[in-house]
């Protein structure tokens, strides 16, 4: 069999050379997938086709597989997040402190559901299964800053302020 | 690296150390870190400076008490102080030496007298990105301890004795595991340090990683040493920045002391340790599950037999302990298995972490001895309910768990008398409850998390929580029938006999713990069309599942 030659980066955008170190790292191992896209995600901050089907074919993992891996996990995302993102965290502590409200009030608020980013880009309302901080409940995370003891008006006023930018 | 060179680098911290004439630690976890501790660290160094004060100011892991970070411990007067601003690190830096800071001060003795630490002893006294400060804490003594004195079977064998059982909630005897795995044949062999915390509202998995994450090392190591390993892997979910950071410096130290690699401490012993993310599935906690996962695939369990001892990552007999137990290696070792042995109960030895969370005054991390009451544990350490609501129950044991109302708390916590109350150890979530929760809804908010991440590999599971959410849902809408409560418990049976892994088969615990202890809140919503506590809106209409 001849040797394996992984395809060429999709551009030259320097970001492709990070993606690759962490295939070169492993090897091209095919159980360097879930690691791989971590770096993607990381480095483009949402898993694009076209970054699915480079990573696939380098690895040599079918495509099925690698986006069978890529929608498994909660923590990977095909779309591209807003400007700035509000993640709150609906963990069981969270929860008995009443987070359920901070999420209605912020889908009121954006005028979108959980999961989604407002039509103008600028901001993401994601929810998370607990980020382990549950001794600061309610806890949210504001562009990935851990925030604690979060109120509905710190919340709003939060929200207020990403939106007038 | 030998025992003389160990005592070397402590000696040297301890000298170095003993230039200061005060320590000042400052709580850098997740928890305290969010209200910028890192900040208050800098601006001690500076007025510390200022003021002339011969202090060392320290970065430490988690001191425990959450709620009240961050926290600032002054040595050696022991003084506590909480709420710490980075504008009171004058006032805290001119207390040395003089009365100490009243407005600050946190005076807590019976939270932390009660309290006996054998996985947290270093945790929020040593800085965990400093190797030799683990060191200098008794740090590495056991592994080289067990390469240079004792045999593998003598390592397991101090392990059985000392009555260690799984941390990660089942409970499995690890002695009686490190075994299997020592007993099976082939070369290669893996030992998997289980970091995937998916419980929501437990933490005591990133505490200990970002507290004293050489501690986990060690353990792994030692354990490496004892079933024949030579390569070892830490699975640690990708929601916890710190703790992966933490661990992957702990790591290159480790690396360059010589007590990771090739020929550890001139024996012909080899073992190296690599860092894996987990992407947010809960399932991956499950260890077939999490296996698959370190292998680049779905998290989708299998069934067992053939167990990991024998056929695990990549076919290979693998060990999978989760973080507490290996936190608990190096001190079993060190002081032998009887002296573990001698705490806890007849048939759960030694101490468990737990995190305490929910409507309870001292929120956060602690360590007790198997065999204390719950109430000890609410009541005592835990300062009881706040604002003056009356306590309802107790949920142990995260979407596998149960409830445990008050007529229960005087139960001893062990893994059997936890299941016999219809709940589990797990582990080592505590959720109090007062009087402002449904126990309906509680169970709803279970059975949604089990619905949501289910693999979906079996069907019981699968659909099973889906139906299991739609009859609740409706129950909490006010729009259940007494036929519905019939159908619920039927299905829950199903559920835990036929599931392929524990996920399925413990996720109707929550509803079937409730309903034994709190039917009648049923039978509120469904006869009555009331939610006793006001949480559920009864008039909303049933949510339909997509």
């Amino acid at each position: 069999m001849p040797a394996f030659t992984p395809p060429p980066l999709p551009s030259d955008d320097k970001r492709w050379k990070i993606v690759n170190g962490t295939m070169r790292k492993n090897g091209f191992a095919r159980y360097a997938l879930i690691e791989t896209l971590h770096t993607v995600q990381s480095a483009f901050g949402y898993l694009d086709d076209d970054s699915i089907r480079f990573v696939a074919r380098s690895l040599r993992v079918p495509l099925s597989q690698a986006y069978g891996v890529v929608t498994f996990y909660h923590y990977f995302s095909l779309k591209p997040p807003g400007k700035h993102t509000m993640t709150i965290c609906t963990g069981t502590a969270c929860y008995i402190k009443g987070t359920d409200k901070l999420v209605a009030a912020a889908e009121k608020r954006l005028a979108i559901p959980q999961g989604q980013t407002t039509a103008d880009g600028k901001i993401s309302l994601m929810t998370a299964r607990c980020v382990g901080a549950c001794g600061r409940a309610p806890v949210v995370l504001t562009d990935g800053e851990l925030v604690g003891q979060m109120t509905g008006e710190q919340m709003l006023e939060q929200l207020e302020r990403w939106a007038v930018e | 690296m030998n025992i003389e060179e160990l005592e070397q680098i402590a000696e040297s911290v301890r000298a170095e150390n003993a230039k200061f004439d005060y320590e000042i630690n400052v709580c850098m976890g997740t928890g305290c870190l969010s209200q910028h501790s890192d900040k208050l660290k800098d601006e001690l160094v500076k007025e510390a400076e200022k003021q002339g004060k011969n202090a060392f100011i320290r970065r430490t892991g988690c001191m425990g008490l959450c709620a009240a970070g961050p926290l600032v411990l002054v040595d050696p007067e022991e003084i506590l102080y909480q709420h710490v601003k980075a504008s009171d690190a004058a006032a805290v830096a001119a207390s040395l030496g003089a009365e100490p800071v009243a407005a600050l001060q946190c005076d807590l003795r019976e939270h932390f007298d009660q309290q006996v630490h054998v996985v947290l002893e270093n945790s929020g006294h040593i800085d965990p990105e400093r190797i030799d400060d683990y060191i200098a804490h008794d740090g590495y003594q056991a592994l080289v301890k067990a390469l240079t004195e004792m045999e593998p079977n003598d390592v397991i064998k101090q392990i059985t004795e000392s009555g260690l059982r799984g941390r990660g909630g089942g409970g499995y005897p690890t002695g009686l595991k490190w075994g299997t795995v020592a007993k099976a044949g082939g070369d290669l062999k893996y030992v998997i340090c289980n970091g995937d915390e998916g419980d929501p509202g437990a933490f005591m998995d990133r505490s200990v990683l970002e507290s004293d994450p050489q501690r986990v090392l060690e353990g792994m190591a030692i354990a490496a040493y004892a079933v024949g390993a030579s390569k070892g892997y830490v699975y640690v979910r990708a929601e916890y920045p710190l703790a992966v950071a933490r661990l992957t410096n702990c790591l290159r130290d480790a690396r360059r002391r010589g007590l990771l690699g090739n020929n550890i401490c001139n024996t012909p012993f080899n073992f190296d340790v690599e860092i894996r993310l987990g992407a947010g599935a809960f399932v991956c906690g499950e260890e077939t599950a999490l296996i698959a996962s370190i292998e680049g695939k779905r998290g989708t369990p299998k069934p067992r037999p053939p167990y990991p001892a024998v056929s695990g990552l990549w076919g290979k007999p693998t060990l999978i302990n989760n973080v507490e137990t290996f936190a608990n290696i190096a001190p079993i070792i060190r002081k032998g298995g009887k002296w573990f042995a001698s705490v806890g109960t007849e048939k759960s030895k030694g101490t468990k972490v737990f995190a305490i969370t929910g409507k309870i005054t001292n929120t956060g991390l602690v360590e007790v001895p198997m065999g204390m009451t719950l109430r000890q544990i609410i009541e005592g350490i835990g300062g009881g309910v706040p604002d003056g609501h009356k306590f309802k129950a107790v949920q142990t044991g995260g979407p596998s768990g149960g409830c445990i109302p008050d007529e229960h708390l005087d139960l001893q916590v062990s893994y059997e008398s936890l299941i016999q109350a219809g709940s589990m150890m797990g582990s080592g979530g505590m959720i109090v409850m007062d009087d402002t929760s449904c126990m309906v809804n509680v169970a709803r908010f279970f059975v949604e998390f089990c619905m949501t991440e289910s693999c979906g590999k079996c069907i019981p599971c699968r659909a099973g929580t889906a139906q299991m959410f739609t009859l609740l849902s409706r129950i909490c809408a006010g729009t259940g029938t007494m036929d519905d409560l019939d159908l619920l418990v039927d299905l829950c049976g199903t559920i835990k006999e036929t599931s392929l892994c524990g996920l399925g088969m413990t996720a109707p615990n929550p509803v079937l713990s409730t309903l034994r202890y709190f039917k009648n809140e049923y039978i509120d919503h469904i006869v009555h069309k009331r939610c006793p506590a006001g949480v559920c809106n009864i008039e909303a209409p049933v949510e339909v599942l997509a």
